[in-house]
């Protein structure tokens, strides 16, 4: 069972989502229009739909995060579910339970989908294959592999401000080595015809065979954002550097970090784009981070109905099966 | 195989919608509601509340609601397959609102509707104004104002198509079809 046939169900409906990898034009583009209409839940006076009323959602993170975790869970509480948050780091495992075990015993609460962030690539894939077959999973970052409702997220904030993909030239700069984020978003600039996708990193930190994820590469900052539209910057992953990549921050910094004097190349109305959280004067200076062109306090509110909409489509795939089963 | 036909004629339509105008400016005034606030619901309640605003030459812009997200049938069917957003441009709180919907059946739609309405606010009072109503209530729910009443037979429907021209048409279950 490989990733992308695992995350949907008989009739081609999201049922996991794990990966961007493998996902059609089509559902990537039935995301982002669904992510349209649950924007305007955030203008009710009552913040929230009932559409997934009496359903539990788990978050287990295993791997710490602030953001994406307090974003599922608001868009899991928007959609009127039941909330846990389960921070595994401190919880059973550090008793000796198994990740299985752990499974099982949520399983037994009754839980409907598990949100999975873990700092080893494959665990949602893992958990997905292990679940019980009613239960919906949802990767939220797996070690380098894939950040997917990220990806997704940037790519609403991207068709927001710039429209149709196929025009559009798109800079990823910085750690792709160690992102998740921009393994996700260089797989469904793929999918959703992009232009063109370019990479721009110092050789330390791209991955062996940059060229296969499909960009062009760039060690050149200025040359690499020259007439871009969209220019997304990486954090620097420090937690995950095992060796000596970099020889210190501020070099980094002089080297590929972003400032209004570098940004000149790129389109006047180019956008600039990052996960979070910023490292200010390492990534970015604040000039750029807080500047006119930057949307990165938009892709967290994107990111909201972003995980409603991918939230809402796995539980709704999943009613459809259980009605089928109810059915026969 | 189902068969559709015209019901009522682009003409016909918009003879309704115009007379139903005329009715509405009396029901407000009855009512002593100056300025109300009008909704139309997606995607065919949008297309009569255009009109019926334009008669009316009310001032505030009209709402949209998309009520996809409230439907009671998502543990049933999943999820609806077009969500438009839904565009409530001034606030309703202490605001007399006219919805406006194409065909009320089974009233699960208003039902919807009004749960939304709330979600955005607490209107003054809501008056429910249809285009059409027909047999098959599964609520209590009857619109203030209704242009026409559909006498149907068991397994028709009737929808409305546009947004221009609109027509009303009907589509039926011939015999021998299975139920």
């Amino acid at each position: 069972m490989t990733g992308s046939a695992a995350q949907l169900d008989a009739d081609g409906n999201l049922r996991h989502l794990l990966t961007l990898d493998g996902l059609s034009r089509a559902l990537l583009t039935e995301i982002l229009d669904r992510t349209e209409g649950f924007l305007s839940v955030a203008r009710q006076a009552v913040k929230k739909v009932p559409l997934c009323r009496g359903k539990i959602v788990a978050n287990l993170f295993f791997e710490t995060s602030t953001r994406t975790r307090t974003t599922f869970e608001l868009a899991a509480k928007r959609l009127s579910a039941d909330v846990l948050n389960l921070n595994i780091s401190t919880s059973a495992t550090a008793k000796g339970e198994t990740l299985l075990d752990t499974l099982r015993n949520l399983e037994a609460m009754h839980v409907d989908m598990f949100v999975v962030r873990h700092a080893d690539s494959g665990a949602a894939h893992f958990i997905a294959a292990h679940a019980d077959p009613h239960v919906a999973v949802i990767n939220a970052g797996d070690g380098r592999h894939s950040h997917p409702t990220q990806g997704m997220l940037d790519m609403f904030t991207i068709r927001q401000h710039k429209g149709d993909f196929a025009n559009l030239c798109v800079a990823i700069v910085g750690d792709v080595l160690h992102s998740r984020v921009a393994r996700s978003e260089l797989s469904a600039l793929r999918t959703l015809g992009a232009g063109e996708v370019r990479i721009i990193a110092p050789r330390t930190l791209l991955p062996v065979h940059a060229e296969a994820l499909g960009a062009r590469v760039y060690h050149d900052l200025r040359e690499g954002v020259r007439d871009a539209d969209v220019v997304i910057m990486l954090r620097l992953q420090r937690e995950r550097m095992r060796g000596a990549l970099l020889p210190s921050e501020h070099e980094y910094f002089q080297l590929f970090g972003l400032t209004e004097e570098r940004l000149a190349t790129a389109k006047p109305d180019a956008i600039v784009m990052h996960p979070g959280p910023i490292n200010r004067g390492v990534e970015m200076d604040s000039q750029v981070a807080d500047g006119p062109r930057s949307v990165i306090l938009e892709q967290v509110s994107n990111g909201i109905a972003v995980r409603m909409a991918v939230m809402s489509m796995c539980i709704g795939t999943q009613n459809l099966r259980s009605a089928g089963q109810a059915d026969g | 195989m189902s068969a559709t036909e015209v019901w009522k004629s682009a003409a016909e339509v918009e003879d309704v919608i115009r007379r139903m105008g005329a009715q509405l400016r009396e029901l407000l005034a009855d009512r002593d509601i100056r300025g109300p606030l009008m909704i139309g619901i997606h995607t065919g309640g949008v297309w009569v509340a255009e009109r019926l605003h334009r008669a009316l030459g009310l001032s505030d812009p009209l709402g949209q609601l998309d009520i996809s997200f409230y439907r009671d049938d998502f543990t049933r069917i999943g999820m609806h397959p077009q969500v438009h957003p839904s565009d409530l441009p001034v606030g309703l709180d202490d605001r007399h609102v006219v919805l406006v919907d194409d065909v009320v059946q089974t009233g699960r739609t208003i039902r919807a509707a009004l749960n939304v309405l709330f979600d955005y606010g607490r209107p003054a009072s809501v008056l429910l104004v249809a285009l059409a109503e027909r047999d098959g209530r599964e609520l209590p729910i009857e619109p203030n104002l209704v242009g026409l009443h559909a006498r149907l037979a068991p397994g028709e429907q009737i929808k409305l198509t546009g947004p221009d021209p609109l027509v009303l048409v009907r589509a039926g279950q011939r015999q021998g079809d299975a139920p």
